[in-house]
């Protein structure tokens, strides 16, 4: 059943995609509207997904389709928190399409794949996922704020008059999306790479800091610090922001492809 | 209404033909008079501008040879001149002269220049005494039609949307205005627009810098904001988020080195820079810097001419006032058509009625008071019922074509005089209340 309503949750975000693909070339209020509608009836099913999942006690914390699910969930959250605050559905150009892959992918397949590790404190365990989600979907989101801004500030030196009429926030709006969405994921981050020390420590009683999947989440982690750092030091934007932003954003795809060849954190067939 | 306008314009000819017709000004009083002396021809105007030649008319008759005028006065046949013309008459004529004073008919629409030289002409015509009564009515309701279009639409202020685009590429930048901060090189009228226009949608404060520190100060001061000394603008100009600049410096005053100080100094929070001096005072360079966006008055009129949507919407409201104040114009001289008969018709009754009761109190000798006022409630009564008809009809009337006809069956019933043929006269009695006396 909580695969079904998380098809009917990705029907949904399907629209949402078709939006993102025609927002770039025109300007919709309606369309915008029902993207918007569309995406809150699928994070409405995707609720209901999740919830039911967690109360018929299948839900596997630590597999990866769950995973992908929570994650989307996340980031469609924090795209509504934003919309609420700004009143804007440009983020949704980036956040959409991200969320429709997850959700697909999530929804594919009934066989969750399994953490082969064992693991023995599951409180932690728990901690380390939604926090570590939390810190991606702001990542995300992060990411969508500075590839637009890039785009707007674009359109803006280009100095055509069809910048006036973009259907993209002012500069300055986007920038604060972005820096607020960083601001917030990376406490989220931290302790969440932290509650994954915890869990590998009691786990393994040391932890392998020449395992893939650690030494390319600290590497995303030292990533996303000198974003911060560097934003709030010189207030970098732009161009130099957008590509630290999208380091930042593949380091934190090779990590979660990392559980495929990770010794200590992989996912295996069940 | 018999007007009659013949012209050329910037749509109708080439230059070639226009410099053939152009008239000089000192020459155009001299013309004034030819006009008005060609048969038929009442009273007469000339508007001679670059983009067009007009002559304005009223006629005897309504259809007077304007063409052969042109022709005889420029020495031209009709071959060479006839398919440039247009030709306007009564309602159409009056809807040129509207369109025209009100910079619809011109080559950049909404221009204000027309407008002086359409007064121009007009006092020219009028110290020549070739306008008097219909066409200097005519003009001042034309005059008074482009003060109006000019204040309740936006088609005439090309400048002010220079300033309007300027706040909306503000706000593609910073979201709101408010809280920002302006900051004004060089004292000028456009700046000061700009200014007023950012200040309007919310900007906090305004910093004024000129190379004459007297100016920056009264200029401030208008704003309430803060003069700065000319020498400081580097180290200042950075609390600025929007800077206004408008020197005569034949050089760019903010060049590269300055856009990477400000922008370090303000963390790399972004400058939007309206550059609307010729030359420039932003340095292509310094306006490629990322956070930098500078624009100059090019990209700004480029911005303001591809507002066509706009530009269409206010010229269309344009149009409706127009259409809307010749059809009262219209209306109006119909009425003045009208008017002087309704007077002698009420002159006349009034007449009648006080004979009449002359003649009772001959006969009757003194009334009472009380008894005066019941004949005189009673004679004006019937007076009044009786011409209520008369007067009604004789207004719907004016607004159709068949005024004269009915103004002649009236006039001939009643045996009213000819008195008020003076079109002055006909002025004032429209200035009255016309309508039944009680």
């Amino acid at each position: 059943m909580a695969l079904l309503w998380l098809r009917f949750a990705l029907a949904c975000y399907f629209i949402g995609l078709i939006y993102a693909f025609f927002a770039l070339s025109r300007t919709s209020d309606l369309f915008s509207r029902i993207a918007l509608h569309a995406a809150s009836l699928g994070m409405v099913f995707h609720f209901v997904s999740l919830v039911e999942l967690f109360l018929s006690g299948h839900m596997v914390w630590a597999s990866v389709h769950n995973g992908e699910s929570l994650l989307a969930f996340f980031s469609m959250t924090f795209f509504m928190i934003i919309y609420s605050i700004y009143q804007t559905t440009s983020p949704g150009v980036v956040v959409f399409p991200i969320v429709f892959f997850l959700t697909f992918v999530a929804a594919v397949d009934e066989q969750p794949v399994l953490l082969t590790s064992f693991v023995q404190h599951k409180g932690w365990l728990v901690a380390h996922i939604i926090l570590i989600f939390t810190g991606y979907a702001a990542l995300v989101l992060s990411f969508g704020a500075s590839l637009l801004y890039l785009l707007q500030e674009r359109r803006l030196k280009a100095k055509k008059p069809s910048s006036l009429i973009s259907f993209l926030p002012a500069l300055e709006v986007i920038d604060q999306i972005g820096y607020r969405s960083l601001l917030l994921g990376f406490p989220f981050m931290t302790l969440g790479l932290i509650t994954g020390s915890i869990v590998a420590m009691s786990t393994y009683g040391h932890i392998d800091f020449a395992d893939p999947k650690i030494l390319l989440s600290i590497l995303m982690w030292a990533v996303y610090m000198v974003m911060v750092f560097t934003r709030w030091n010189s207030g970098w934007r732009g161009r130099r922001a957008a590509v630290l932003a999208t380091f930042a954003f593949v380091a934190a795809i090779v990590a979660w492809a990392a559980n495929y060849f990770s010794t200590i954190h992989r996912f295996a067939a069940s | 209404m018999r007007y009659q306008l013949i012209g050329v314009n910037h749509k109708s000819c080439s230059l070639e033909v226009r410099e053939r017709l152009a008239i000089p000004e000192s020459k155009l009083p001299d013309c004034c008079r030819d006009l008005t002396a060609h048969p038929g021809i009442e009273e007469g105007m000339i508007i001679s501008t670059c983009n067009r030649v007009e002559v304005v008319t009223h006629t005897s008759n309504g259809s007077a040879d304007l063409r052969g005028f042109l022709h005889d006065h420029f020495h031209l046949t009709a071959a060479e001149l006839d398919s440039h013309l247009y030709e306007f008459r009564e309602k159409e004529a009056v809807r040129h002269v509207f369109r025209l004073a009100s910079s619809l008919d011109s080559m950049v629409v909404g221009e204000a220049q027309i407008l002086g030289q359409v007064k121009e002409a007009y006092a020219t015509a009028r110290a020549v005494g070739s306008v008097h009564g219909q066409l200097d009515q005519l003009f001042t309701r034309a005059f008074a039609v482009a003060k109006r279009v000019r204040s309740e639409t936006a088609v005439g202020s090309s400048s002010v949307s220079i300033a309007s685009v300027a706040v909306e590429l503000a706000k593609k930048i910073f979201g709101t205005l408010q809280g920002k901060n302006v900051f004004i090189v060089g004292a000028g009228k456009m700046s000061e627009l700009a200014a007023r226009h950012l200040m309007a949608h919310g900007c906090a404060s305004i910093f004024v810098a000129n190379r004459t520190y007297e100016r920056a100060i009264g200029l401030a001061q208008r704003f309430n904001g803060q003069a700065i000394k000319f020498e400081d603008l580097y180290n200042s100009c950075d609390k600025a988020d929007i800077v206004i600049t408008s020197t005569g410096s034949p050089h760019a005053i903010f060049r590269r080195e300055h856009g990477e100080q400000f922008l370090s100094r303000r963390k790399n929070k972004p400058m939007f820079f309206i550059d609307i001096a010729v030359p420039r005072d932003v340095s292509p360079e310094m306006a490629k810097l990322d956070g930098i966006f500078a624009y100059d008055i090019d990209d700004l009129q480029q911005a303001v001419s591809s507002h066509v949507a706009d530009r269409r919407k206010e010229a269309e409201l344009a149009e409706a006032i127009i259409s809307a104040e010749v059809e009262k114009f219209d209306a109006r001289l119909h009425t003045l058509d009208v008017v002087p008969t309704i007077v002698s018709l009420q002159d006349h009754l009034e007449t009648i009625r006080q004979a009449e009761i002359d003649r009772v109190r001959g006969r009757m000798g003194p009334l009472t008071p009380e008894q005066e006022m019941a004949v005189e409630a009673l004679t004006r009564g019937i007076i009044n019922k009786v011409m209520h008809t008369p007067i009604t009809t004789l207004k719907t009337a004016a607004r159709e074509a068949e005024a004269t006809t009915v103004i002649d069956v009236v006039r001939r019933l009643f045996n009213l005089h000819d008195k008020e043929k003076d079109p002055a006269s006909n002025r004032d009695a429209s200035d009255k209340e016309v309508g039944t006396r009680h």
